[in-house]
């Protein structure tokens, strides 16, 4: 073996090394100089994305005696979850400094949980894809309690950790499923094996993919698994929900699109009528509850779940089509989501945690330009033009009708129009009622040129959308 | 770039843009600052030069053609088929001018009224004008959606900051209602798409669509519209956002909002659904009637002025879709033209006409705070000038033979007269209806003895508001003499429309 047959893998080789570096080198800084570790991890990550465009083949590469594949499929989503994560980084600086969070554990289990979702991402077969997972799920329920003081967020992370764990077994249980039926782990062989033995594609492989689908559903946040997901928004301090909001959503899109698609996309009957259940009650369950939500971050976990119903909509038609509408979705969803914990993360300074609605009140009076920047994040998620959410919509609704199901098509809107209200009703307080508290809310350099950057690339991916519809096409294709 | 052809281009993004810098420049501290008159400076020129590049359009305006004229047309997004493709023919042409006509005095109208961030307030206004504009412009049916949806944000913010008391209720309900209306309209729209392959408006056209396909296409349709026309019962919320709303905002939602649903009928129900539209045309009439008979009436009994103008809105809308519909209720081609002509000329004329009546409610309303007509009476005494200039608008709402009002309802009705007698007799009843609820009002606000001393106190017009009024009189009255112009103007492209509603779909299949 030579160098060459590691350069696709080289993204994760990087990643590791360096963050094994940076765990050791946050050893020896003190508390005051703890900056350095966060200009490290931002280092790391630089190093890594520019490591991922430097190797990125030609076209995909499978390595590792067929467990691990390199695509355009797993760039695109390695570059946007890196992005993502660097995203968060600047966002929760200042925040943790505040709260006396600012420690390396934060940036190391972040990069660790990245680890995860870029093996993930990778994954060609389905021991792999467990592998990631488990990296992604074990940092993520550590990063929920990483605040040791505080008692929801450690009620929050042991809730995560026992239904998370019975998810990854429901995940392991599947999988011993199908590998009984189908004789193999990797995708392309299982898709093989089906299509060469129509019958196999009976009960036992079924019951299998059912399993599967507990799992893939657990880790998007889709009803009837969702329970987790609004006490862990939450429960974890702000800048982790962040976390666990926008990059681990691109590594349970490729859980499903390399499962479902890849691997049993042949049997694809067999799990459009499973998805198409979960889809449609995480799109009424998830948009119905928000509405009674008080609690900024619940509102945003109870809408998370019912843009999930938006992706597995488009999952669900089983076409190429649908599942570049479902990544051209959750990558333009993971931005605008981003954005708003960002400025939910800047309201909540010293030592006062904004979690409320209320706490948005009167904030164009304060800072007019975060309130239109908020308002970008609100409407855009609300699916209203010239915002980015509205495009995502219109290639969904473009899949399912084009796979001819004019109904769930019809549900999708009508769910949104739900939608729309609690969404307003953030942009209601900040342009409509009376200041309560008129101070100006501060924030560094990076915060401030970032979060105009999120809230602009919102904007700007609206109106002109084509080349990254573009290029989620050629993904999938 | 040439003028002629980024036209429309150049009225769209000039006002976005001109918007956007009146964001950036204007001080929010003080609204009698330098920076903020300014500010105001600005606004009122991108508005003035907009309308100035509108004229262009008008006289370059090719009357004897029905094909659509200063096209421009380039890809927008590729992978979905999505043009930028623009274009005016008659039908939107009119509306493109009283959309560059109205904005400019509404940025007058506001210009020392608005205290609180006037920057945000001008700036909404703009880029409304812009996105209003897009949405008459557009040939491409998600270029018309980007723009049909994106118009409501600047609104939903003009209601709820600067509107009245129960503002929020009003822009919460107004944003809601319409938003619920026009999702199924994308869905409409996508569906064309995946049986036409592209989203311009004339392969929606020729595309081939069963009964069925059409009969549903046309519901999706219908609510979008009939939320913004709005047709009875999916009226509420215009009531509600009227009077809430700030002046300005009172002025765009019914001098050019209310319009867009009259335009979806005709440029897309009509002659993408012929076969839907014949089926439903019955329904339609039937919808049209109720306003015009029963908001009329309800119009009658309001005790809020504001109120009362919105549901003559509501009742004078009736008129436009009763012209669009009647084609199949009569024979010959000429009926429809003219019932069809009616409908077009109704919607320019209620814009000018319902504008300018929210406008004099609104220099009452600044000057005692309220909208009550209990709380008034003999303005008249005090305020000479003005009144003259309500009791003009009024007769214009009411139809008097002399102003733009009695063109449109007099074509209208006499359409509907060779259709069916008892369209035309319900239809006519608006003349006493409208009769009785406009100068019911007029009497009781204008004349008699000076009710109060808040009354007594009124100052009359000032120059501001004098000019604002008098230019808007001066159109309402060239328009009711000499309508010719405006006719002309869409003349071939509603002939060539009849045509077109006349070929069903259902033959080729």
């Amino acid at each position: 073996m030579t160098w060459n047959d590691f350069a696709p893998a080289a993204p994760e080789i990087v990643l590791l090394t360096l963050l094994c570096a940076v765990l050791v080198a946050d050893l020896f800084v003190k508390d005051e100089n703890r900056a350095i570790t966060y200009w490290l991890s931002l280092g790391t990550l630089l190093l890594t994305g520019v490591t991922l465009v430097a190797t990125a083949p030609e076209a995909s590469t499978v390595l590792f005696d067929g467990s691990y594949i390199s695509d355009s499929l797993s760039q695109i989503l390695k570059l946007g979850s890196v992005i993502l994560v660097g995203v968060g980084f600047v966002y929760a600086r200042d925040y943790l400094q505040q709260n006396k969070l600012l420690k390396g554990e934060f940036y190391v289990l972040s990069l660790f949980g990245l680890l995860g979702m870029m093996v993930m991402m990778s994954a060609n077969g389905l021991l792999t894809m467990y592998l990631g997972l488990e990296i992604l799920s074990l940092s993520q329920y550590a990063l929920v309690a990483f605040d040791k003081d505080s008692k929801s967020g450690s009620e929050s992370a042991m809730k995560y950790f026992v239904l998370g764990a019975i998810a990854s077994g429901c995940l392991l249980y599947g999988i011993s499923w199908v590998y009984g039926v189908t004789g193999s782990l990797q995708f392309q062989d299982i898709a093989a094996a089906i299509i060469a033995n129509p019958d196999l594609s009976a009960m036992p492989l079924w019951f299998g993919i059912a399993f599967m689908i507990v799992a893939i559903a657990f880790k998007f946040g889709a009803v009837p698994f969702h329970m987790w997901l609004p006490d862990v928004y939450e429960g974890a301090r702000t800048p982790v929900s962040l976390y666990i909001a926008a990059g681990p959503k691109l590594a349970a899109l490729a859980l499903i699109l390399r499962i479902l698609g890849d691997g049993l996309g042949v049997v694809h009957e067999s799990w459009q009528g499973m998805v198409m259940v979960v889809a449609v009650l995480s799109l009424i369950v998830g948009n119905v509850v928000a509405i009674a939500q008080s609690n900024i971050k619940r509102m945003l976990g109870y809408s998370t779940i019912a843009h999930v119903g938006f992706i597995l909509a488009a999952v669900f038609c089983g076409t190429e089509q649908g599942y570049s509408a479902a990544l051209f979705y959750t990558l333009t969803y993971a931005v605008m989501v981003a954005g708003a914990f960002g400025v939910v993360i800047l309201l909540s300074r010293q030592g006062f945690e904004a979690e409320n609605l209320g706490d948005f009140k009167g904030l164009n009076a304060r800072s007019p330009w975060f309130a239109l920047m908020m308002l970008f994040f609100m409407f855009g998620l609300t699916g209203v033009p010239p915002w980015v959410g509205f495009i995502a919509k219109v290639t969904a609704i473009d899949a399912v009708l084009t796979s001819g199901f004019p109904a769930l098509a019809i549900l999708m809107v009508l769910a949104s129009v739900v939608g729309a209200f609690y969404y307003l009703r953030v942009v209601w307080y900040m342009y409509f009622s009376a200041v309560e508290d008129r101070s100006v809310l501060q924030a560094g350099f990076e915060t401030r040129v970032v979060l105009s950057l999120n809230g602009l690339a919102v904007l700007v991916l609206g109106v002109l959308p084509g080349w990254l519809l573009k290029l989620c096409i050629d993904a999938i294709g | 770039m040439d003028l002629g052809h980024n036209i429309l281009s150049i009225l769209i993004w000039l006002p976005i843009i001109g918007g956007v810098a009146v964001l950036i420049f204007g001080d929010e501290g003080d609204s009698r600052s330098a920076r903020a008159s300014g500010m105001r400076m600005l606004a009122l020129g991108v508005s003035l030069l907009t309308f100035l590049l509108s004229i262009f359009l008008y006289r370059n305006f090719d009357t004897a053609v029905a094909t659509m004229q200063f096209v421009e047309r380039v890809p927008w997004i590729e992978s979905l088929s999505v043009e930028y493709y623009l274009g005016v023919d008659g039908i939107s042409a009119p509306l493109i001018l009283l959309t560059t006509f109205i904005t400019p005095l509404v940025v007058i109208a506001g210009w020392d009224t608005i205290k609180s961030r006037p920057a945000q307030y001008f700036a909404a206004f703009l880029i409304l004008e812009g996105l209003m504009i897009g949405v008459f412009a557009a040939l491409d049916a998600i270029l018309f959606y980007v723009c049909w949806e994106a118009m409501l944000v600047p609104m939903f913010l003009i209601i709820g900051v600067w509107g009245g008391e129960r503002r929020i209720y009003a822009t919460m309900k107004f944003f809601l209602y319409t938003f619920l209306g026009s999702v199924l309209l994308l869905v409409a729209f996508i569906y064309l798409y995946v049986q036409a392959g592209d989203f311009s408006f004339f392969s929606f056209i020729n595309v081939q669509l069963t009964l069925l396909e059409q009969q549903f296409l046309f519901i999706a349709f219908l609510l979008a519209f009939a939320v913004k026309v709005p047709m009875w019962p999916v009226h509420t919320w215009l009531p509600d956002a009227h009077v809430e709303a700030p002046t300005g905002g009172s002025v765009i939602l019914a001098a050019i909002m209310l319009k867009m649903g009259g335009y979806g009928f005709i440029r897309m129900s009509l002659p993408m659904l012929p076969d839907g539209s014949e089926y439903f045309a019955g329904l339609m009439i039937a919808l049209s009637l109720i306003a015009i008979v029963y908001i009329g009436l309800v119009a009658i009994v309001q005790k809020d002025m504001k109120k009362l103008i919105a549901y003559s809105s509501i009742a004078h809308m009736g008129f436009v879709t009763l012209g669009f519909f009647l084609l199949w209720s009569l024979d010959g081609g000429t009926g429809a033209e003219l019932g069809m002509t009616g409908g077009m000329v109704q919607m320019v004329s209620h814009g000018l006409v319902s504008g300018a009546m929210f406008l004099c409610v609104g220099v009452l309303y600044d000057r005692t705070h309220t909208r009550q007509i209990a709380d008034y009476g003999g303005v008249a005494n005090t305020m000479p000038v003005f009144a003259a200039f309500f009791v003009l608008f009024a007769m214009a709402n009411v139809g008097l033979p002399g102003t733009s009002g009695f063109v449109g309802e007099f074509m209208v009705i006499l359409a509907s007269f060779k259709a069916n007698f008892w369209f035309a007799f319900f239809t006519a009843t608006i003349l006493v209806t409208g009769a009785a609820y406009t100068l019911w009002m007029i009497k009781r606000v204008l004349y008699g003895e000076v009710a109060n001393p808040q009354v007594a106190a009124l100052k009359d017009l000032n120059r501001r508001e004098y000019v604002v009024l008098g230019v808007l009189a001066l159109s309402v009255l060239l328009l009711g003499i000499w309508p010719a112009p405006l006719v002309e103007m869409m003349s071939a492209t509603l002939q060539q429309l009849v045509e077109q509603m006349g070929q069903s779909k259902l033959a080729a299949l």
